[in-house]
């Protein structure tokens, strides 16, 4: 296997990776926020899928053109999802909470099919079909698009919650909730962006994803897992420990799959999961 | 003198930078009452946790019959016969108040009949038996402390650690936890009481322990330490008079 | 009559009437559902030993119904093992899975241990899906012929599964029940509610955790073989499923997690549901059984954490409520 071959892998790794960040960055702002546990995760990259593809199947229009209108839509699917639901049980027991974000990825999940069938859709013809290629290496353009899509919308996140007012305030409100009341922050405007931002960036990836992957109703249960193991590996509430841990396992994923039998990539990716959990339950940068 | 039941040597702890503890060493007799008292931050339950085995000690020694248990598990520490309360109580709620005491019953006697039987006469010695089948939440604050003693005496310790039993409690609450730790005294069991309410704990208490910033500044008896200038200052304030000066 | 009283009047009637079911109902689709039921109800009190009592909240628990389901069946058709001690096979195997699996994951709480159950459970699926000498993705087909009891297959009547569920439910009620009210009972509690408090008092939380981790397991593992003996066919798909785990729980969560007959009630609703939904939305491809679930897990979470027992014991309290007393002490 040649130095070529590696790198190839690597870099599909990395591209990979960088989309799997943005999921796991919304589900780990959430945690961060609230402390909840979004099970429905998943389900906010569906949507954006279905999104994307509803606006090229009936409207024509090109996913990356509908990107912005499908990241304000999940925000508001977020939002609403927050007010509705969410806000009850904030101070419910955990059992209630795990139940209801549970709950809330099955009736989604349901309501996908029902509406949508459970057949598989694919967006057909986009802007960003067929490859790049430089230094010898070759990469999917989607998929190389879907990447850069990825740390932009990372990068935007970042600069919000360190740059901007609003941001700060999400963070005071996630290191201590009490303490940023105290200091006139609504807690429940906080959680309610929370929400927003991270079905949002869900909301994102789905779009950048839905030029080259399948979509269907379950498609949120491999990402979820994914995810999940990100807030893991790079600590709940951490949003750049969710960056880096997404290369990580993007490149773990590819590699891992290349090297042994694709089948069991996400057994590899799992094991990783619960081998972090197990050794150091609040993740490589993640608060104890 | 017999062997004392429990020694600390040189007893450290530290959380990263934080020191905890420092150096602190003392011994409990048999049957002895010892009050442990200090500021805020004293690092007083920080000694009950390690004593109870809810850290383990950074360095030194803490022996119970003259085996260690420094580091050992909590339940490791309980079946050895030490028990304790916490300075915020931890009663079952989804229990009564006579299951509660069971689960400490069990675990000298797991059938469920006989710890039944057992906690029975441990509520009727701390004398809260009106309230055995009630859910412990109903309780109120006082009972939920008593409660929280009972249960810890139906292990049937040798030692007792006590976080600030009588915190909040009225006058007359307070003289009720007095005699109720001198009866447990009566049975041979000796206690560590952590507590600020110098009324509770001075008329007791057989010695006492001063502890400032993680340090031992004082061992003696209430009178010797009520007036010692070190901890008049670090603590008590001026005028306080130990009973009977 | 005391509210206890009429408890135990409703389940023995219900006992009786579950014995005396098949002479009323003869219809072969209606006898299904009523084994179906039954089958569900089992892996709801199953997995109520550990989410329910312990307090551990397992999304992974097809592991050990597939577990029993592959084990039971591998034996039998490759070693011609009679099922029956195939399913205590299974059953053993399950809660060796369970032990090894659950003592690292003991140490997580709350969500962080669901999520892991989850895992664990998609490894199971994925490592069986890919395995050819564990079936694959194709699974395994069970040999028709009729075999009679020991053999563990009746084809002239259904009436031998509906009782061997309905033994398997009251022996997995039975066991539950033991522990409810042994020592291992009061512990669980104790460490569901408080459990550093639990640690002081002697409760190896590790220990206990253990024990029903194992129990649940064993119990969920037959109530595999029995699903590979009716149905003849497994495959990761039916029995490895992490839906399948999200309806054991759902049951539980349904009924009221940590009482004896939530469960039970929880798995009859469900059933119910199910059924009727077949009936009116036609089918269960269109994702409406997965709205209706979703609808009613969310409604419960939010609403009634305790689940229908929870609604019941909160209209009829086991006590009357006492005044508050005026002083304090005897």
């Amino acid at each position: 296997m040649t130095a070529q071959i590696l790198l190839q892998t690597l870099l599909s790794g990395v591209l990979v990776g960088l989309v799997y960040a943005l999921v796991a960055i919304g589900l780990t702002l959430i945690f961060g926020v609230m402390d909840i546990v979004n099970f429905a995760h998943g389900e906010f990259l569906m949507l954006g899928m279905y999104a994307s593809f509803w606006g090229y199947a009936l409207l024509r229009l090109d996913p990356m053109f509908t990107l912005p209108f499908t990241a304000l839509a999940l925000f508001a699917v977020g939002v609403a999802i927050y007010r509705l639901v969410i806000r009850r049980i904030i101070d419910a027991p955990m059992l209630s909470q795990i139940f209801t974000t549970f709950g809330l990825m099955i009736l989604l999940r349901g309501l996908a099919q029902y509406l949508w069938k459970p057949d598989f859709r694919s967006v057909d013809q986009t802007v960003v079909a067929g490859k790049v290629a430089f230094g010898g290496l070759q990469f999917g353009l989607p998929q190389v698009v879907a990447a850069l899509g990825a740390i932009a919308t990372t990068g935007v996140v970042w600069w919000f919650l360190r740059s901007t007012r609003l941001g700060a305030a999400l963070e005071a409100t996630a290191a201590d909730k009490e303490a940023a009341a105290l200091m006139g922050i609504d807690s429940r405007k906080m959680f309610a962006l929370a929400w927003g931002i991270g079905a949002a960036c869900a909301g994102v990836a789905g779009a950048l994803l839905s030029t080259s992957y399948p979509i269907f109703p379950e498609v949120g249960s491999t990402f979820i897992l994914v995810a999940f193991v990100l807030v893991a590996l790079g600590g709940f509430g951490s949003v750049t420990g969710a960056f880096w841990a997404g290369i990580l396992v993007g490149i773990v994923e590819v590699v891992g799959g290349f090297l042994w039998d694709p089948a069991y990539k996400m057994v590899l990716v799992l094991s990783l999961y619960l081998l972090v959990v197990w050794l150091r339950p609040q993740g490589l940068l993640g608060k104890a | 003198m017999s062997a004392p039941l429990l020694e600390v040597r040189g007893l450290t702890k530290r959380f990263g930078g934080l020191v905890a503890n420092e150096d602190v060493s003392f011994a409990v007799a048999k049957g002895e009452i010892v009050g442990l008292i200090g500021p805020n931050g004293a690092g007083k339950t920080t000694v009950f946790n390690s004593l109870a085995g809810f850290f383990a000690p950074t360095s030194g020694e803490i022996l119970l019959d003259g085996a260690p248990i420094g580091g050992l598990p909590p339940e490791a520490i309980a079946a050895r016969g030490v028990a304790r309360t916490f300075q915020i109580v931890r009663i079952f709620k989804s229990m009564t108040v006579r299951e509660n005491v069971m689960v400490g019953a069990m675990l000298r006697h797991r059938a469920v009949a006989e710890a039944s039987r057992r906690a029975g006469e441990a509520l009727e010695f701390t004398r809260l038996s009106r309230r055995a089948e009630e859910p412990a939440g109903r309780l109120t604050v006082a009972e939920q402390k008593r409660l929280e003693l009972t249960r810890a005496l139906a292990t049937e310790p040798k030692l007792l650690l006590l976080d600030e039993v009588m915190a909040g409690l009225t006058a007359a609450e307070v003289h009720e936890a007095v005699q109720l730790v001198r009866s447990i005294q009566a049975r041979g069991i000796a206690c560590v009481v952590v507590e600020h309410v110098m009324e509770g704990i001075m008329p007791i208490a057989d010695r006492m322990l001063v502890l400032e910033n993680g340090r031992k500044i004082a061992e003696g008896t209430p009178a010797d330490i009520a007036s010692d200038p070190a901890v008049i200052t670090a603590y008590l304030g001026e005028g306080f008079r130990a009973p009977g000066a | 009559m005391s509210r206890r009283a009429v408890g135990r009047t409703l389940a023995a009637a219900a006992a009786l009437a579950a014995l005396l079911l098949p002479l009323a109902v003869t219809r072969p689709a209606w006898q299904n559902t009523a084994i179906l039921m039954l089958m569900v109800a089992q892996l709801g009190v199953a997995w109520n030993i550990l989410g329910g009592y312990a307090g551990q909240v397992s999304l992974g628990h097809a592991a050990f119904f597939g577990t029993g389901a592959y084990v039971s069946t591998l034996l039998s058709i490759k070693l011609g093992i009679s099922p029956w001690l195939g399913m205590a096979a299974g059953a053993g195997v399950a809660a060796l899975l369970a032990v090894v699996v659950g003592w690292p994951c003991f140490r997580l709480k709350g969500h962080y241990f669901a999520m892991a159950t989850i895992a664990v459970g998609e490894i199971v699926q994925a490592v069986v899906n890919g395995q050819e000498r564990l079936g694959g993705a194709v699974g395994f087909f069970l040999p028709l012929a009729e075999t009679g009891f020991w053999g563990f297959v009746f084809n002239r009547s259904k009436l031998p599964y509906y009782y061997i569920a309905l033994g398997l439910l009251a022996a997995t009620l039975l066991a539950s029940w033991l522990v409810a009210r042994s020592h291992v009972g009061y512990y669980l509690r104790a460490i569901k509610d408080e459990p550093d408090a639990a640690r002081s008092l002697g409760v190896s939380l590790t220990r206990y955790k253990m024990y029903a981790m194992a129990l649940s397991s064993a119990f969920a593992a037959m109530g595999g073989t029995l699903y590979a003996q009716k149905e003849l066919f497994i495959d990761p798909g039916s029995t490895l499923s992490t839906s399948l785990s999200i309806k054991m729980a759902l049951v539980a969560i349904l009924g009221g997690v940590g009482t004896l007959a939530g469960p039970v009630v929880g798995a009859m609703l469900l059933t119910a549901i199910e059924e009727a939904s077949r009936i009116v939305f036609g089918g269960t491809g269109r994702g409406t059984d997965l709205v209706v679930y979703g609808l009613l897990i969310v409604v419960i979470a939010v609403y009634q954490p305790a689940g229908i027992m929870g609604w019941v014991q909160d209209r009829w309290p086991a006590r009357a409520p006492r005044p508050e007393p005026a002083g304090e002490g005897t």
